[in-house]
């Protein structure tokens, strides 16, 4: 952490000002050792979480999942399924809590908003020409305000990694700023799509620059490149949000998402928050897994805990 | 509000004798002229064994063992062989990994995510590094040795190695020893620790077990007394010693105008050096490893931290809030960091030298950290504004007690490091290259971690400079010891 | 006509590049000439000025050690008769002139056959090299004068170290002319310090010295001075070279022993990342 870092929050609100401040600053955080910060996320993997402690970490896990669908054939019925399906995700067990939210895209808002109407569910829609983010501003403007006005509580960007990576990292923080705006109360995660960022360099600056500009949340993946997300990558991330909230006051989510379909890997994710930023982030408003299969093996792993005996996938629903 | 369930490791894997003899020439026997000492748990003070402990007598026999072997068996027989018989060791380790685990959590305290994943694979991999060096000696680089000076010949063992190891790392500091001494083609007499001999005698059992003719490994328990039999032994060659500097200076010493050739490896108060640039987080991680990995009880722990004044206030706030997460208990319980004290004596130093640090004006921190009741426990501890005068900067602790100075420029931190007249390791830690390598070079250590710190393996030497003592274990430079070059 | 009267030589000591009488104002005869008898305070000079050398010369590249050394093959060379004249055979000093050579020559190789990469098992950059000790104590051997001399100092300093050493009481002089061969030769003052005098009182002076790191006592014939002088070593874990076994044979290939037991192997290890 530099020292600007650590300074007060009205020096840090003005660094989205200038292109020669942000890069400054960005530049200025401490580095990130690959081997290193590689060797401490597969440490917290090494937890054995059992008993009533797993017990306890597949229900919050299961609260926390973005249940996600986004694909080309997504229709009407199967976004109505799966909302169906994240507010009693075990219809056999009424003890087992829904999920976070539901995940989909902008065309899918309108029928997931008439499942989850009155629930606790929220209801998330990738926007700005997701996964590329490469179209017009005012398209991917437009995209936001439209999923927001079909009912969506929570926006899931893409950030302009050719611009990141070109080092345009104004063009980048302006875009975040008039899509948080565009969000209205609609509640922003920014992802980064680390799969691209190729270094941890890199995703720490990332999450600083999305922090600076007004993110909510900040995710690692689209889901849509072949590197999703892994346990560095999140930890850098939870380091990130760590950092943040002690520099500025202000809390930021994380989100993993993509890669994590078991409930073991989501427990390592649970043991790291736990050990990385603490309890403050152990709450479905502080963090999430974008997931689709994992609520499913959670499921299982929940029945096995109750019953004790190992379920098979046919005693669990597919949407 | 994320409270991890106890999830201990079955100690039922692991089968402790009630007794167990001394094992000489291939057997298990009772001692002649000695006496018996209990090893015990030193996490619940329960008794684990009785072990016998060796005489002047018993060490005689088993001198004359290994010796009988040397000139027999071990000599004359082809590298090639004595390359199996090592690979076949590396491989009832493996096997048997996790029996050892256990043992060596049991008999040391020592967390069982460390000897499950520490110690027992480097103890593995130590074995299969030296076996296959077993049949090419010749290429190692030292010549021929005196009988064939002008190169092409096979350089010859020394003979008999008298060993004394450490209680830190117990059978990872025999594979240490044995490993490159049977690959030279010498025999050892080993004495493990008193604390810690369990793992040293089922090492025993795995020679047996690999057939491994009698003789040539031979492990004599007992305490200072039967270490200085043995190492005072005239039928020995050689003499290897880890442990502390006060008694590798008593063996220099006594073996002083003798043939044995010895070398040593003693203690540390290793520099761990944070300039302004680093990558904080893994630095904060690697202070920790760097002094809280086995409890500290690591005689190239970095116990003392040199951190740069412009990030000393960002760094020390990083570092009690992951030393908050460090997890003191059970050492068998998978989720544990921190193991038990080994005996009731180190911990009585630990406390000493802490209660010194106090005294003398250091300001003492430890993390909120509930001990358990029975057994010899201390919880990480650091202290702040300590100057290269404090006693906690100078002396060994050999606990988990990390010592804080700072420093203004890369030449003061070089001179604060070297200001001591150990030399084992270092650590460095900056995101620029070129100030490694001008700070590595400058460092009097034998071992210099840079952006990283306490790793092992068996292709790389280990040692120190100065009072930390001579000769290197590991690697090529390890066969060194156990050649006559 | 008168015969010429010669000009004498005063064989006295070299510490710190300059040829100072013993601080004591002793001195012996040794083949017609007065030699400086060093005290325990010239011993401790010698080793102030050791250890003021170690930083420039250990810190020097390889290349330019080697070229110093070289340097002294050279001017040994030139001053071939001289030795010759002292009493050393000829076929000594041509062996002594060729194995300084030999050492000059490893400067920058040592470090490459004694060091390098090593593979661990894991993404990590590791490399071992040797560094100099420091200051090394050196009992020379009396016979053969110039080239077992030569055969305890160039391995010594090749690497790095600065050496100081107690001549063979039986052969000062050429000690003290190789002395004036070191002082012109451009190798910096106290890279090698030379005392002449009696074993017996510098030695266990420099074995007990806690600011010296290794002892080589090749020299040593009384066995019980030698464990003595080891003992006393002990106290600072010296780096220990043991005496020489009678009938040595010192025109014979040395082999790298007498470098590699005066060296210290640093690992560094780096990870590898992006």
């Amino acid at each position: 952490m530099t020292a600007t870092a650590t300074s007060a929050r009205s020096d840090l609100s003005e660094l989205g000002r200038s292109e020669t401040a942000l890069r400054t600053f960005l530049h200025g955080l401490p580095g990130v050792d690959q081997v290193g910060a590689e060797q401490r996320a597969a440490q917290l993997g090494t937890r054995s979480i059992k008993t009533t402690a797993k017990a306890q970490a597949i229900d919050l896990a299961i609260r926390m999942v973005d249940l996600t669908t986004l694909e080309g054939a997504d229709t009407p019925g199967k976004v109505r399924a799966l909302a169906a399906k994240a507010l009693r995700p075990d219809p056999a067990d009424p003890s087992c809590p829904h999920v976070g939210a539901v995940c989909v895209y902008p065309a899918m808002v309108p029928y997931v908003a008439e499942v989850l109407r009155g629930s606790a569910v929220h209801l998330a829609s990738v926007a700005t020409a997701f996964p590329s983010g490469q179209a017009p501003l005012d398209v991917k403007l437009a995209d936001t305000r439209a999923a927001v006005a079909a009912g969506a509580d929570e926006i899931d960007m893409v950030i302009n990694r050719g611009a990141f990576l070109a080092g345009r990292y104004q063009e980048v923080y302006d875009e975040i700023v008039v899509t948080k705006e565009a969000c209205g109360d609609a509640h922003l995660k920014v992802i980064l799509e680390t799969g691209e960022l190729a270094t941890y360099d890199n995703v720490r600056r990332a999450s600083w620059l999305a922090m600076l500009a007004g993110g909510d949340f900040i995710k690692t993946s689209t889901g849509k490149v072949p590197i999703a997300a892994t346990m560095p990558v999140t930890l850098v991330m939870l380091e990130a949000v760590r950092d943040f909230r002690a520099a500025t006051g202000r809390q930021v989510g994380v989100k993993p998402a993509g890669g994590i379909r078991t409930t073991k890997d989501a427990i390592k994710y649970l043991v790291m928050v736990n050990e990385t930023v603490g309890p403050d982030w152990l709450d479905p408003d502080w963090f999430r897994f974008g997931a689709s299969s994992l609520l499913n093996d959670l499921l299982m792993q929940r029945t096995k805990l109750t019953t004790g005996v190992y379920a098979g996938p046919d005693y669990f629903t597919l949407d | 509000m994320f409270e991890y369930a106890p999830a201990p490791e079955s100690r039922s894997v692991v089968d402790i004798k009630p007794s167990y003899g001394l094992f000489v020439d291939g057997t298990f026997v009772d001692p002649v002229d000695g006496g018996s000492f209990k090893s015990i748990n030193p996490a619940s003070e329960e008794v684990l064994a009785e072990i016998a402990e060796a005489g002047n007598e018993d060490v005689d026999r088993a001198v004359r063992a290994a010796r009988q072997a040397y000139e027999k068996v071990w000599g004359p027989m082809p590298g090639r062989d004595r390359a199996k018989y090592l690979f076949r060791i590396a491989r009832i380790i493996q096997e048997r990994s996790r029996e050892l685990a256990v043992l060596e959590s049991l008999d040391n305290g020592k967390p069982i995510r460390e000897s499950r994943d520490v110690d027992v694979p480097l103890v593995a991999a130590h074995f299969f590094y030296y076996a296959g060096w077993a049949d090419k000696l010749e290429y190692a680089g030292f010549g021929g040795g005196p009988t064939s000076r002008h190169g092409g010949g096979v350089p010859q063992p020394l003979g008999v190695a008298a060993q004394v190891i450490p209680w830190n790392f117990p059978l990872l500091m025999l594979a240490w020893k044995i490993a490159p001494a049977l690959a030279a083609g010498n025999t050892v007499v080993l004495k493990p620790a008193e604390t810690t001999p369990l793992t040293a005698l089922l090492f025993a059992e795995i020679c047996q077990q690999a057939d491994l003719p009698a003789g040539v490994v031979n492990i004599v328990t007992g305490a200072g007394e039967t270490g200085r039999a043995l190492v005072e032994h005239p039928g020995v060659d050689k003499v290897a010693f880890t442990g502390s500097t006060e008694v590798g200076k008593a063996i220099a010493r006594a073996v002083a105008g003798t043939r044995k050739k010895l070398t040593l490896e003693l203690g540390g108060k290793a520099a761990n050096i944070v300039f302004d640039d680093a990558p904080i987080d893994q630095a904060v991680e690697g202070i920790v490893n760097g002094i809280f990995f086995n409890q500290g009880h690591v005689c190239c722990a970095g116990s003392r931290l040199l951190v740069q004044e412009s990030v000393a206030d960002r760094v020390l706030e990083s570092l009690k809030r992951r030393m908050a997460q460090l997890r003191v208990g059970d050492p068998l319980d998978k989720n544990t960091d921190i193991g038990a004290i080994n005996s009731a004596a180190q911990l009585a130093r630990i406390r000493e030298l802490s209660e010194a640090g106090s005294a003398e004006g250091a300001e003492r921190w430890s993390p909120p950290c509930e001990l358990p009741e029975r057994g010899f426990w201390f919880a990480p501890t650091i202290f702040t504004g300590v100057t290269q005068a404090h006693r906690i900067a100078r002396e060994e602790i050999f606990g988990p007690v990390l010592s804080v100075l700072t420093f203004r420029t890369p030449a003061e931190a070089v001179e604060k490091a070297n200001n001591t007249p150990y030399g084992l390791s270092a650590g460095i830690w900056t995101d620029k290259g070129s100030r490694i390598l001008w700070t590595a070079d400058r460092l009097r250590a034998g071992v210099v971690w840079a952006n990283t710190f306490n790793k092992f393996d068996p292709t790389s030497p280990f040692g120190g400079y100065k009072e930390s003592g001579y000769g290197r274990e590991g690697g090529r430079h390890g066969l060194e010891a156990y050649l006559n070059v | 006509m008168s015969e010429r009267v010669a000009v004498r030589k005063t064989y006295k000591l070299f510490i710190g590049g300059k040829f100072p009488r013993s601080e004591s104002g002793r001195s012996y005869i040794v083949q017609d000439a007065n030699v400086a008898l060093a005290s325990r305070k010239d011993a401790r000079d010698a080793v102030v000025a050791a250890r003021a050398a170690v930083k420039g010369w250990a810190g020097a590249t390889a290349y330019n050690r080697g070229q110093i050394l070289y340097r002294v093959a050279e001017m040994l060379e030139g001053r071939r008769d001289q030795f010759v004249a002292l009493g050393a055979p000829a076929d000594e000093v041509d062996a002594a002139i060729d194995r300084w050579v030999w050492y000059a020559g490893w400067a920058d190789k040592l470090p490459q056959v004694y060091g390098g990469a090593n593979p661990v098992a894991g993404p990590y950059f590791n490399l071992s090299a040797p560094e100099p000790t420091g200051v090394v104590a050196v009992v020379a051997p009396g016979a053969p004068a110039l080239l077992g001399l030569v055969s305890v100092i160039a391995p010594a300093i090749v690497t790095g170290n600065t050496v100081v050493v107690a001549a063979s009481p039986d052969a000062p002089l050429v000690a003290v002319t190789l002395a004036e061969v070191l002082a012109t030769s451009d190798l910096p003052g106290g890279v090698v310090n030379i005392l002449t005098g009696r074993i017996s009182e510098t030695a266990p002076t420099l074995a007990a010295h806690m600011d010296v790191n290794a002892i080589d006592l090749t020299g040593v014939a009384d066995a019980e001075l030698a464990a003595d002088l080891e003992v006393r070593a002990a106290e600072n874990l010296k780096r220990v070279l043991r005496p020489a076994p009678a009938g040595h044979d010192w025109f014979a290939d040395p082999g790298v022993a007498r470098m590699t037991v005066l060296l210290e192997t640093k690992t560094v290890w780096h990870p590898k990342g992006v």
